[in-house]
């Protein structure tokens, strides 16, 4: 495991007694826990690793980070420069606007869109992360070619590629600006051990620019390598039972 | 325009050139009727006015609608001159010309200046018109926004609120398929900077005739049941684009009979080989500038025959 | 920020059917909202009453006008709310055939605008229609044909083109999508989030398609029977839908 910063400022994401629960309409309205009490803080240069079962409620709460997943109860706070906003309670555009300058979010699959090629879509989300054009352009570029894109699927919209290239599109797209929080969903889990080590280095570079990263990784060497501090997810269904 | 008596007027039976009918055949209601619509008319220059149009005894298409409104406004002592597409002698003109003098026993004349009332299908007289003249249009199809915009609710309220931009859609769709504003008939305008009215299927050339003129313009549509005008001394424009001006059609010869220039001319076909030959148009204007020319040559001729005598 | 949009109350009867039942909601600039919801839930109803086409039992419609000034869209007069539509708001609408008009040219069509905001120079109305063509991907050489020979496909992004000319700030869309092959839909949809992303442009946009309301839209209305059953952020709603119909909605679809 790498050693956590030194310096401890204000945390940039904190969980205070979050629970996330389904309720299932369709299914006579059953109430499906899923995680209760869940308390944890994410300091800048940390990388905090989701442990725990599958189904453990690891995916559930990092899409609550994101604002994807509502909160049943507790709050979600980041911090967005001097300020603080609660994702449980925050209205969909402040949702919006923390995307487009705080939180970046890496799943598990590239949501594909028609048409437009692996290179434009990077740099589409450097532009939209605040990076000038010029500079998101080299960036994707720089980006694709670490994560060893074959430059002749550069320009070629990324429906057709391999799972595993796609993926490299999602994490160079997810990394390619500079937002202070980063959520990550098994970004590895589809990559070959020279790819995933790649993706360890980006980590490590994030990490050193002072992003605070929450991730779950099922590669035990990957997580070995990335983390800064694993935080077992089972731990927050002490409450659930009560 | 001088009406007849009121009193005649009330009559359930006013006899008239001996035939049986009213005077100019419409009842004296009716005529009242269209009276009111062109009245009304006159005061609002190129806006459509509906009106009851009353059957009449030709066919759509000849001019029913320009008949009712010369017979609601020809009075005992007007002169009638009636044009189809310039001439005076077509089947259209004369039958029109002999249904009045059946109905209302007034003069016909075939020359424009001696005309009170000029009833017209497609076309300008060449001789400029006066003050007190009548021009009543016969109209096929009032609407100019109708061939872009068929529905009537759409078409009345672009009108009330003045937007034209349509009209110069069909202008462009002009430009865009012939590379100039290929419209060379029924060329709408813009009457007293307000309304934009079609001017009946009269060639774009008699636009520029329309603008300023001092005799009153009448324009009825039968078949539609409208009525629209254009009263003396207003301004009528005719639309255009900034790189694509209004201009009339230019021909590039005289006439092959009288040698007027500037008129519209007719194409005439001679013989089967080909041969053609282009006229005036407006066939008074043709013969009058004939017989002038030719009164000249017989002075002419009867000053040698002095002389020599 | 003041919004661009407000909506409030917006309610309208058909007989004893309520077809919108009390709609609000704001729209801030450069802000994509999509209604959702079955045939008959209202959507369209929704679209026509704040376009003005229906008239509403009761409620508002607000804009901010280019001026600055909010007005409520009942105190324009005929001539200000007809200048509006057809300046700062755009419609496209499902049947093409309704948006266009199918005798004039693809030239003719992006021009109307043009035209009717008083541009009277043929010559730079035929090279913006070339321009905004060239932006929705129909080639110049097809300028001078009429939508009657264009694909359904094209005939939306003609209509997109002659929405988009003079720059609105807001945009109606009904069902843009719908009847088009599954290729052709793809291609749309890129190309009005490209432009919508682009030009800034705020978008009421009313579908049946999940999938559509997901690529394109910031937030989610859910209409059922003229009430919104849910509304909120669109991946939120889609993926951790609350109320008993959106989940109904968003089980019944395929991978939304």
């Amino acid at each position: 495991m790498t050693p956590a910063p030194s310096s401890s400022p204000l945390p940039l994401l904190v969980f205070e007694d979050v629970a996330k629960s389904f309720t299932l309409h369709l299914r006579g309205g059953a109430v499906l826990p899923v995680i209760a009490g869940a308390t944890l803080a994410v300091h800048p240069g940390e990388c905090v690793v989701l442990g725990g079962a599958s189904g453990a409620g690891k995916s559930s709460l990092l899409k609550m980070a994101y604002g994807n997943y509502r909160c049943a109860a507790g709050a979600i706070r980041v911090r967005d420069g001097d300020r603080s906003v609660d994702l449980a309670t925050a209205a969909p555009r402040e949702i919006l606007g923390l995307r487009r300058t705080t939180l970046a979010y890496v799943s598990q699959f590239l949501r594909v869109i028609p048409r437009v090629g692996a290179r434009a879509v990077v740099e589409a989300a450097g532009i939209e992360g605040g990076l000038a054009p010029a500079a998101a352009r080299t960036r994707a570029a720089d980006l694709l070619a670490r994560l060893n894109l074959p430059k002749r699927l550069w320009a070629l919209p990324p429906a057709t590629f391999s799972g595993g290239e796609q993926q490299r599109v999602n994490i160079a797209r997810g990394l390619i600006a500079d937002r202070p929080i980063l959520l990550m969903d098994e970004p590895t889990a589809s990559l070959d051990a020279q790819n995933r080590a790649v993706v360890v280095d980006l980590i490590a570079e994030k990490r050193a620019a002072g992003t605070a990263i929450l991730g779950i990784f099922h590669d035990a060497d990957v997580r070995q390598a990335v983390a800064t501090r694993i935080v077992d997810v089972s731990a927050f269904h002490g409450a659930l039972a009560a | 325009m001088n009406p007849p008596n009121p009193a005649v007027a009330r009559a359930t039976v006013t006899v008239s050139a001996g035939a049986g009918y009213n005077f100019a055949y419409l009842d004296e209601g009716t005529k009242r009727m269209i009276r009111r619509a062109i009245l009304k008319a006159i005061a609002i220059p190129g806006y459509q006015v509906p009106f009851a149009a009353r059957e009449m005894p030709m066919p759509y298409g000849w001019g029913t609608g320009g008949v009712q409104v010369t017979a609601a406004i020809l009075g005992a002592a007007d002169v009638l001159k009636v044009i189809d597409q310039g001439a005076d002698d077509t089947t259209n003109a004369v039958s029109i010309r002999r249904f009045f003098t059946a109905t209302a026993g007034i003069a016909t004349t075939t020359r424009t200046a001696e005309a009170t009332v000029i009833q017209t299908r497609h076309r300008i007289p060449e001789a400029p018109l006066a003050e007190g003249q009548v021009l009543v249009y016969q109209v096929p199809i009032p609407e100019p926004l109708r061939f872009l915009e068929p529905r009537e609710t759409e078409t009345r309220q672009l009108h009330a609120l003045a937007e034209y931009g349509l009209m110069h859609v069909k202008l462009y769709e002009d430009i865009a398929r012939h590379g100039h504003i290929a419209t060379t008939y029924a060329y709408p305008v813009e009457v007293a900077g307000r309304y934009v009215m079609d001017p009946s299927p009269t060639p774009k050339f008699d636009n520029p005739k329309m603008d300023d003129c001092p005799a009153l313009q009448l324009f009825g549509a039968g078949r539609e049941k409208r009525i629209y005008a254009i009263p003396p001394y207003t301004r009528v424009r005719s639309l255009d684009f900034e790189d694509h001006p209004f201009r009339v059609q230019r021909f590039d010869r005289p006439c092959a009979l009288c040698g007027a220039e500037d008129v519209y001319l007719d194409e005439v076909v001679l013989d089967d080989a080909g041969g053609r030959m282009f006229v005036c148009s407006d066939t008074d204007h043709c013969e009058t500038r004939l017989g002038e020319t030719r009164l000249a040559e017989t002075r002419l001729a009867d000053g040698h025959t002095g002389e020599a005598a | 920020m003041e919004p661009l949009l407000s909506v409030a109350g917006l309610t309208k009867r058909y007989g004893g059917r309520l077809a919108c039942d009390g709609i609000g909601f704001t729209l801030d600039p450069g802000e994509v909202l999509a209604v959702v919801g079955e045939s008959g839930s209202g959507k369209s109803t929704l679209l026509s009453l704040i376009a003005g086409e229906v008239a509403a039992d009761a409620g508002s419609v607000a804009y901010r006008m280019r001026d600055g000034a909010t007005r409520d869209l009942d105190t324009l007069s005929l001539v200000e709310r007809r200048a509006l539509m057809r300046t700062d708001w755009g419609f496209v609408r499902q049947d093409a055939t309704q948006g266009l008009r199918m005798a004039v040219s693809a030239g003719g069509n992006v021009g109307e605008r043009l035209m009717g905001v008083g541009d009277r120079h043929y010559g730079r109305i035929r090279a913006t229609a070339l321009d905004w063509l060239a932006r929705v991907e129909i080639a110049a050489d097809r300028i001078d044909d009429p939508p009657t020979r264009f694909s359904g496909g094209m005939r939306q992004r003609l209509q997109i083109a002659r929405n988009l000319v003079t720059a609105p700030r807001l945009v109606l869309m009904d069902e843009p999508t719908s009847g088009l092959d599954v290729s052709v839909q793809a291609r749309l949809l890129d190309m009005i989030r490209g432009l919508v992303a682009e030009l800034g442009l705020a978008v009421i946009i009313v579908t049946h398609d999940l999938a559509v309301a997901r690529l394109l839209s910031h937030r989610v209305l859910v209409m059922r029977a003229g009430r919104v059953i849910e509304t909120g952020l669109t991946d939120q709603v889609l993926d951790d839908p609350q109320a008993a119909y959106t989940q109904l909605l968003v089980s019944s679809v395929l991978a939304a």
